[in-house]
């Protein structure tokens, strides 16, 4: 395993390596969360990078990523544990089968039985205790903690402050490394209070204008600078209008290959048009697009290209 | 700003500041607890104090935890340690040069256009260091003239304008002016703030003294009670009560207290046990879809809160069955379909004022009248399960409030809420009437967003629990 990053610049040069373009606060908070062993609790609009920094994380400090998406009416039984019922029950009958055939006193004990079915055998693991038990440390995450409901979030935080696991019929669990955890939110709901209080807390948003173009050039590196440019003031264009979903950096990159795949040499109002549904995934939205920002790049294509020289 | 000692163990001085501005956080509403300062400490230790931006940022990662907490964060950090600073520098009897009378005869020779012309540039570079030094030209440069008003916020709009930024397009201007394509909005606020920073600066070096600390005056804690106010910070608001809003049924899936079981899903769930329904199964709580009717007053007193209010409505009209809404002063008039073309907050006050034909004579709102005009419109579509929400004062300027055409509509109507703009402080005073209609329906206080999300939440809640 690759020793734990030192310093910012060296987990910002890391996830850089890894592909992903970390910001500033992103590194910065990320060094923190291994230092400190606090979990991180990622909040910003869908599409940001959340969930890829959680892997580009799990790639730098060379940990397996176990991952738990979180959706409504998660419960303990598939987050945590559950207890396998048809071995249980296959083992019991197992038994009592056992103890007629021998015309026995019905076989073993039943206190023996009862110890025996709450083995650990008997334990079916889901991410949670998967990421607690493992031998080697890992990165921990657990997505879109925001569609849960609260009692879930009550239930992680044994987790997160002192990594470990109450089962009442086995006892506690601690956890044998100590593990990077991320927590990632959509913002839907508001956290509790407690929730918050264990975790550092990072704001991703959309990027900048020259960082986002980075990120393009990166995942499109084919991609000319000049209509990568472009494209990023598009979007940024489209983010500024009140969409129900507007651009993300995913959608953007994705924009960026249909232009390659198309050849396109220039983004103006046709092609524009015509590739709009890559990035503005509503109905309503579209029409509100094409309408304001298609107009502009007809009429504003001289000035764009006079403002780049 | 940052205190920046070369050691790495804090000095004696920055724990106490850091537990000071943990309580300024809190005064201004962030929940900052001994745990989030405790966690500040830790985290201090862990990285190089001589970066500021790192500093701030590894503070607000413990400290501020959501994304209202981290924009109140923002701005207590710059007040507090410019604060801080500039109370160390008044301690010192530290004085800047540069900006003494010394300079004034050379900043003379500046001429205004070259000037303007600069600082667009660097607004468009977004060069901080620049942007600072020229910041404080332009305040050398204007002040000299004898136009400073006293008042801060005032004169930075004067030298705004006075240098002709703006963030509109300013087509008359030469095509190679920087400020031809209009300057990034942004870049706009970051110079303002850096002029009120500066202005500052030179009043507490004048006066040797730090002005009075004020909590922060704090635009989008209260609904907009005027025209002039930003437009942005409102379309910011409205954002981010549409994403809060629209998924508020998740907080009442967990109060399973009148939940109903759903056989269906209880029986398969009942197989894995071999056919004893160990694990009961719920009904999913399914949120109220209320059909609505709004009337809002939008005389001149109450407008931006009442369109303010409508555009929120119609942001959300997902979650509502069927929504009609009414603007009135003396007549009413119906403005549904203003809503469905114009998404714009700024275009839809526009068209209101525009097209809605509300103001008969006098331009005072007239109860009275509204009420019977709104019961001949609606009287047949009125049943139970409708809701009638009315935005108003309940200034009634001396007419007659005919409370008992409005209980009328109350009773035909399921639920009638009354929202009043302003604080209950002024309520039945002067020409208040508010008490004659509260009998008929509920009536709320509604002059912040917090209170108008309360209010929304409550209004799309599912019906067992109101």
């Amino acid at each position: 395993m690759a020793a734990a990053p030192d310093s910012v610049a060296a987990i910002a040069d890391g996830l850089r390596s890894v592909g992903y373009l970390p910001g500033k606060s992103t590194a910065l908070v990320s060094f923190l969360a291994t230092q400190l062993g606090k979990p991180i609790l990622v909040e910003g609009p869908a599409g940001v990078g959340k969930t890829e920094l959680a892997k580009a994380l799990a790639k730098v400090l060379d940990r397996r990523l176990v991952r738990l998406q979180c959706y409504e009416g998660l419960d303990e039984a598939k987050a945590l544990y559950e207890w396998n019922y048809r071995k249980q029950l296959l083992r019991i009958q197992a038994d009592t089968g056992a103890g007629a055939g021998t015309g026995g006193e019905g076989g073993r004990g039943w206190s023996e039985v009862q110890d025996d079915i709450f083995g650990e055998e008997f334990l079916l693991s889901r991410p949670l205790m998967d990421a607690i038990t493992s031998e080697q440390p890992i990165v921990l995450l657990i997505d879109e903690i925001d569609k849960t409901d609260q009692e879930f979030e009550a239930m992680l935080l044994e987790l997160l402050s002192d990594f470990q696991i109450s089962i009442p019929e086995l006892g506690r669990i601690e956890a044998r490394t100590h593990p990077v955890v991320l927590l990632t939110s959509n913002n839907s709901r508001e956290l509790t209070e407690a929730l918050k209080r264990r975790c550092l807390y990072l704001w991703l948003d959309y990027p900048e204008l020259e960082h986002e173009l980075q990120i393009v050039r990166l995942h499109a590196p084919e991609l000319q600078e000049t209509i990568a440019r472009r494209l990023v003031e598009v979007v940024g264009m489209v983010r500024e209008l009140d969409l129900k979903k507007p651009p993300s950096i995913a959608e953007s990159i994705d924009w960026a290959r249909a232009l390659l795949l198309l050849g396109a040499q220039d983004i103006d109002g046709e092609i524009f048009r015509e590739t709009l549904s890559v990035i503005v995934k509503h109905r309503t939205d579209l029409d509100v697009v094409a309408e304001r920002v298609g107009v502009k790049l007809d009429s504003a294509a001289g000035i764009v290209a006079r403002a780049r020289i | 700003m940052s205190p920046a000692p070369e050691s790495k163990a804090p000095p004696p001085g920055i724990a106490a500041r850091l537990v000071e501005f943990g309580a300024e956080l809190r005064r201004e509403g962030v929940a900052s607890g001994t745990a989030e300062l405790l966690d500040a400490f830790a985290v201090l230790e862990q990285i190089s104090w001589t970066e500021p931006e790192d500093f701030r940022a590894a503070l607000a990662a413990t400290l501020a935890k959501s994304q209202e907490d981290r924009r109140i964060f923002e701005l207590v950090f710059d007040r507090f340690f410019f604060r801080a600073t500039e109370a160390a520098a008044i301690r010192e009897n530290a004085r800047e040069g540069g900006l003494g009378e010394g300079a004034d005869s050379e900043l003379g020779e500046i001429d205004l256009d070259v000037l303007r012309q600069q600082i667009a540039d660097a607004l468009r570079g977004g060069s901080e260091g620049a942007m600072r030094d020229l910041a404080r030209l332009a305040i050398a440069a204007f002040g000299r003239q004898g136009e400073g008003s006293g008042v801060i916020g005032v004169d930075v709009q004067r030298i705004r304008r006075a240098l002709g930024l703006r963030a509109e397009p300013q087509p008359e201007l030469p095509a190679a002016d920087p400020r031809h394509d209009g300057v990034p909005r942004d870049a706009l606020r970051r110079f303002e703030a850096l002029l009120r920073r500066e202005l500052e600066h030179g009043q507490i070096q004048r006066t040797g003294q730090l002005p009075p600390s004020r909590p922060l005056n704090d635009i989008d804690r209260a609904l907009p009670s005027g025209p002039l106010q930003d437009l942005e910070a409102v379309h910011r608001i409205v954002a981010q009560l549409k994403r809060r809003l629209k998924t508020q049924g998740h907080e009442s899936r967990g109060h399973r207290h009148h939940a109903q079981v759903d056989v269906r899903r209880t029986m398969r769930a009942s197989l894995q046990t071999g056919g004893v329904p160990v694990q009961l199964r719920y009904k999913p709580l399914r949120p109220r879809r209320p059909e609505i009717y709004v009337l809002c007053d939008v005389s001149t007193s109450v407008t931006s809160a009442s369109v303010f209010f409508l555009s929120v409505l119609h942001a959300l009209h997902d979650s509502f069955r069927k929504m009609r809404s009414f603007v009135f002063i003396e007549r009413i008039s119906e403005v549904t379909d203003v809503f469905d073309r114009e998404r714009d907050f700024r275009a839809v006050s526009e068209a209101i004022g525009r097209d809605a034909g509300v103001a008969d004579i006098s331009g005072y709102t007239d109860y009275g009248r509204v009420w019977s005009e709104f019961r001949a419109l609606v009287e047949d579509e009125l049943h139970p399960r409708a809701t009638v929400i009315v935005l108003g004062d309940a200034r009634t300027n001396g007419r007659d409030p005919r409370a008992d055409i409005f209980a009328q509509i109350a009773q035909r109507a399921g639920r009638t809420f009354w929202l009043n703009p302003e604080p209950r402080l002024y309520w039945n005073y002067g020409d208040s009437v508010i008490d004659a209609y509260a009998q008929h329906c509920q009536a709320f206080e509604c002059w912040t967003t917090r209170q108008l999300e309360e209010f929304v939440k409550a209004l799309a809640r599912p019906a067992h629990e109101s």
